[in-house]
């Protein structure tokens, strides 16, 4: 188990005031004017030594983004930061944390980051519903300003970074960078077409990086203690410590904060109090967000939870969001629930995941009742493959993944159900 | 509240939302006002109760936009609410997460004690429920958001009693209806038990 002493948000639940003159006791600001001193390179060259991947649920390398961002402005456009806290993936809820408990921690990492790509502003995008976080991160983006740690010469470094809080007004798809990009700009969040990418032209036309929230947050941490550091933690490829929420049938359903590439089981076991009446009385775990497909119990017996090992299953890391369903679970129900939110999210523009996500929902919705044949099952696997990857962004993807993890796991009690239905027709009939 | 809607025929900011909305347009670079659009509404949403479309109009007009630009986005985003809701606006969660956990009973609960369902709303205009999707905060499921706060770890008798002290005219406290701390588990944190930070800046951030 990771000890108290590596874990970054030492304030993950509150105990602690959020205040500037507490967080800075907890060592946020600790030197901040001499990490931005050694300059640009040192920090990109750090973040790509901590192995650091982005902790939004792509798991792009953090270090690496940040240097795809220009080192001039030969046409005199400014770079921009923007942290997406626009937190929706169903079963995520780490980003939450960190605004309302740790919010200095962000503030900081947006400066740092900001150096690191050369941008002069940062925009921190959060959803619409965190209105109470929301205010909280603005009051302490307001205290890092009154303390001249942010704005004209922040911290005395001589660095210019202006920093501003955005709100949302609820909309699952501004989770998706260019779409974000698009909200913030004032339209409806519909994704744009990659590329061109938002490092060359994201916000305004300018060159922008997008990063979640806790990638922007870890980076202080990160910069004072060494990239060598936090590369120590986890496995290769898979550094660092992570923020996991454990949600569903467990005993006891929490954040915490723990070395990546730690065993599921240990992570629900250790923290949670175990599942639900017992190890044996788990059905199947979705591992890191609503988008990924679900794990039947005999994987979860055995699987690490970090980007490369979910992958090797079939499943992903994501956003870390550990939705864990006992035996009492209404498999199909659970997810035709997430088809129903997919449909809702869609945000209409490309036809395969404007139509298909309400095709699915609607086919998902009969086959928790039975009311099916069996070779539609086949059908919604076909019509699944047809949207994914056939649109402008990911969520077609993220629509369809459920559908097949559950038909990749769990057809014989989709078949089951069939069944059952067929023969209650019959049975009334006769 | 089935009844026909009222749309008020003008609406302006009130001098403190005009001030506010000027300090909302400055954070963006100049000429890029747009980006207002959302901020703006919620302002107009606050002031009014609801987003007329008189208040598109003015939120149109101060940012320079085509009023129609202005209906896409209104339209676009759930938290704007096109028509009257209730005072209490009860926005239950039911995507998977907080399903797992019940939230079942929590819509059941609303339905006991203000005899609503999803999309309805009390005769008094005091109460209105809604099914919203993930409220982002799983792990202290199920969600009931009233208004701006969330109300968590709810489940039936609890949901009940929250909606009957919000018709006396109470306001509880929100976060975990359980008294848990945050999102740590029940029964206290498991981790961060070992850090203090009274002393000077704490060793664990510094090398």
């Amino acid at each position: 188990m990771l000890s108290d002493k590596d874990r970054i948000f030492t304030n993950l639940y509150g105990v602690h005031d959020w205040r500037l003159a507490a967080a800075r006791r907890r060592g946020d600001w600790d030197g901040t004017r001499e990490l931005i001193l050694k300059g640009r390179d040192w920090i990109v060259a750090e973040m790509k030594a901590s192995g650091l991947r982005g902790r939004g649920g792509a798991g792009f390398p953090t270090g690496l983004k940040w240097s795809f961002m220009p080192k001039s402005s030969p046409d005199g456009r400014p770079s921009y930061l923007v942290v997406n806290a626009d937190e929706s993936e169903p079963g995520t809820c780490k980003d939450r944390d960190i605004l309302r408990h740790d919010p200095q921690k962000l503030v900081e990492g947006c400066l740092l980051a900001g150096v690191g790509m050369g941008a002069s502003a940062g925009y921190i995008y959060v959803r619409g519903e965190f209105y109470n976080e929301a205010q909280r991160l603005q009051a302490a983006v307001d205290e890092a300003y009154a303390a001249g740690l942010l704005g004209r010469d922040a911290c005395g470094s001589g660095y210019d970074f202006e920093l501003y809080v955005h709100r949302g007004a609820g909309a699952y798809i501004c989770g998706e960078e260019t779409a974000l990009l698009e909200s913030l700009e004032g339209n409806k969040g519909q994704p744009r077409l990659k590329p061109p990418f938002p490092a060359q032209c994201g916000l305004y036309g300018c060159p922008t990086t997008v990063n979640n929230v806790e990638s922007i947050a870890v980076a202080p941490t990160i910069l004072r203690r060494g990239g060598a550091w936090f590369a120590g933690i986890g496995r290769p490829n898979n550094t660092g410590t992570k923020v996991f929420c454990i949600s569903g049938h467990v005993e006891r359903p929490c954040n915490v904060e723990e070395t990546m590439g730690i065993p599921l089981r240990e992570l629900i076991e250790a923290h949670c109090g175990g599942v639900r009446g017992g190890w044996d009385n788990l059905l199947a775990v979705i591992p890191g967000g609503a988008s990924v497909p679900v794990m039947p119990k005999a994987t979860c017996d055995t699987v690490l939870m970090d980007f490369d090992s979910l992958r090797e299953v079939g499943s992903g890391l994501g956003t870390a969001a550990v939705i864990v369903m006992d035996k009492s679970t209404d498999i199909i129900k659970a997810i035709a629930r997430l088809s129903k939110f997919y449909k809702h999210e869609s945000c209409g523009q490309c036809t395969p995941c404007r139509e298909g996500t309400g095709w699915m929902w609607r086919v998902m919705e009969r086959m928790v009742k039975g009311q099916a044949e069996v070779d539609e099952i086949d059908m919604l696997l076909d019509v699944s493959k047809e949207i994914e990857g056939h649109t402008i962004c990911a969520l077609g993807d993220a629509a369809a993944w459920p559908v097949q993890g559950l038909i990749r796991h769990f057809r014989p009690e989709m078949e089951q159900r069939i069944l059952a239905y067929k023969s209650a027709l019959r049975a009334r009939a006769a | 509240m089935s009844a026909a809607i009222v749309e008020p025929a003008v609406f302006a900011f009130t001098p403190e939302n005009a001030a506010r909305a000027d300090a909302i347009i400055a954070r963006y670079p100049a000429g890029r006002q747009q980006s207002a659009v959302l901020p703006l509404l919620d302002l107009a949403q606050r002031q009014h109760g609801w987003l007329p479309r008189a208040a598109m109009d003015h939120v149109a007009a101060k940012l320079k936009m085509a009023p129609i630009r202005v209906y896409e986005v209104a339209t676009f985003y759930t938290m704007f609410n096109l028509r009257p809701v209730g005072k209490h606006f009860l926005q239950a969660c039911t995507t998977t997460p907080c399903w797992l956990r019940g939230s079942d009973e929590v819509v059941k609960a609303c339905r006991t004690v203000l005899g609503i369902g999803v999309g309805e709303s009390t005769a008094d205009g005091q109460f209105s429920l809604v099914e919203v999707e993930c409220l982002g905060a799983c792990v202290n499921a199920p969600i009931l958001q009233v208004n701006d706060d969330f109300y968590e770890d709810l489940d039936g008798p609890a949901t009940e009693r929250l909606l009957r002290a919000l018709q006396n005219g109470e306001t509880p406290p929100h976060g975990s209806v359980t008294g848990r701390q945050t999102s740590a588990p029940a029964g206290g944190p498991k981790t961060l038990t070992t850090l203090t930070f009274d002393a000077a800046p704490a060793a664990e951030g510094g090398e």
